[in-house]
């Protein structure tokens, strides 16, 4: 098995880890030096620019763009290989958003997060005790 | 307040002139002297007297100034509020014997404490005043606006009261008692009338088990929780 799945590599689709862009995504275009690539993300709205390789990323997927290409042609690629929805369905993009959503919630939502955290919990935990009486009546049977 | 105070002074001589010229014309037609008769042999009978009457007295010293003072005192105090601090917003307690409970704010004092109620029946946080400083405010919020308020919930209302201390001297130390506070029966009949109302309100707002349940929990950081960090 190859040690390495995702390259930096012309059109390698990568999420911004740090910085006013964090979150976005864009998409490698050109790789300047060993320690940043052009980068523009059309669709996310982030501009072509320089960006570290430290600050990305690399996603799996990978779009059909040739080196250097203009913002335009970035753009139908991207919207062409329904990049946007591919990523909204891995479980990174999912992850991602649930913290989010973790993070602005307020106290209130909280309490009711522990209330239905026991609820499940109290549910889970009588059918386990349940179970366990079965195996033990079965046990003593034999 | 310096800068101010001087910028009352320079607008005051220019005020001044405007004024004159709004009463002048009112002047023009009346009489500048008045003939007034006079008593007694070889006056003349009469005399003119100048109609605004002159000064009988001018001091040969100004009055020392009256230093205006710059302080206001307490009760002048502009009374500010948290702008997420509204009618029927819960509130967290941080300090205080209630610290920790979740308790609904009801409104602003005329000395600038909030009015709170836990309500008591839910958990034990009676009628009471406290500075928002020791307060942090939820975005979860109750609609009270079905909730009137006794008019006697005021600031004297929950003024300490002083109890009586036995004397020295008096009877003997051992024997007499002292007074211990007990809660009066107006504020035992207020509390139960804002207790019930709110608990209308709550019932109303639909998640009334789940508001109930949040009012009733006291308040805790667990692990990772970082409160300059959270959203309440």
């Amino acid at each position: 098995m190859a040690t390495f799945n995702k390259y930096v590599q012309i059109g390698r689709v990568a999420l911004v880890a740090y910085g006013p862009d964090q979150g976005n995504l864009v998409v490698i275009i050109d790789v300047i030096d060993q320690n940043r690539a052009l980068v523009d993300g059309p669709c996310t709205g982030v501009k072509r620019q320089a960006l570290q390789f430290k600050r990305m990323h690399l996603t799996k997927f990978v779009i059909p763009v040739p080196r250097s290409a203009r913002t335009c042609i970035i753009k139908k690629k991207w919207e062409k290989s329904g990049i946007t929805e591919k990523w909204q369905e891995t479980s990174w993009s999912k992850r991602l958003n649930d913290e989010k959503l973790k993070k602005n919630m307020n106290d209130f939502d909280r309490f009711k997060l522990m209330k239905a955290k026991q609820t499940r919990n109290r549910i889970i935990n009588m059918e386990f005790g349940r179970l366990k009486n079965l195996a033990k009546k079965q046990a003593a049977k034999k | 307040m310096g800068p101010k105070v001087d910028k009352k002074a320079a607008a005051k001589p220019a005020a001044q002139p405007a004024k004159k010229a709004v009463a002048a014309p009112k002047r023009l037609n009346e009489p500048k002297t008045v003939e007034k008769k006079i008593g007694g042999e070889k006056n003349g009978g009469t005399r003119k007297v100048t109609l605004p009457r002159q000064c009988r007295y001018y001091p040969t010293q100004e009055d020392p100034r009256k230093i205006k003072g710059r302080k206001k005192p307490f009760k002048d105090h502009k009374r500010k509020i948290r702008s997420s601090i509204t009618p029927g917003t819960i509130l967290i307690l941080v300090a205080g014997p209630h610290k920790g409970k979740r308790v609904v704010f009801l409104k602003q004092l005329a000395s600038g404490l909030l009015l709170v109620t836990g309500p008591y029946f839910v958990n034990g946080c009676p009628l009471r005043r406290i500075n928002q400083i020791y307060v942090i405010a939820t975005k979860t919020k109750l609609n009270i606006d079905s909730v009137t308020l006794p008019d006697r919930l005021t600031d004297d209302y929950f003024r300490r009261q002083k109890l009586n201390k036995a004397k020295m001297g008096e009877g003997d130390i051992f024997e007499s008692k002292k007074e211990v506070y007990s809660v009066s029966e107006e504020r035992k009949e207020d509390q139960s009338s804002v207790d019930k109302q709110l608990l209308a309100a709550i019932r109303k707002s639909g998640e009334k088990k789940l508001i109930l349940g949040y009012l009733g929990a006291m308040f805790s950081l667990s692990k990772k929780q970082f409160p300059h960090k959270m959203i309440f």
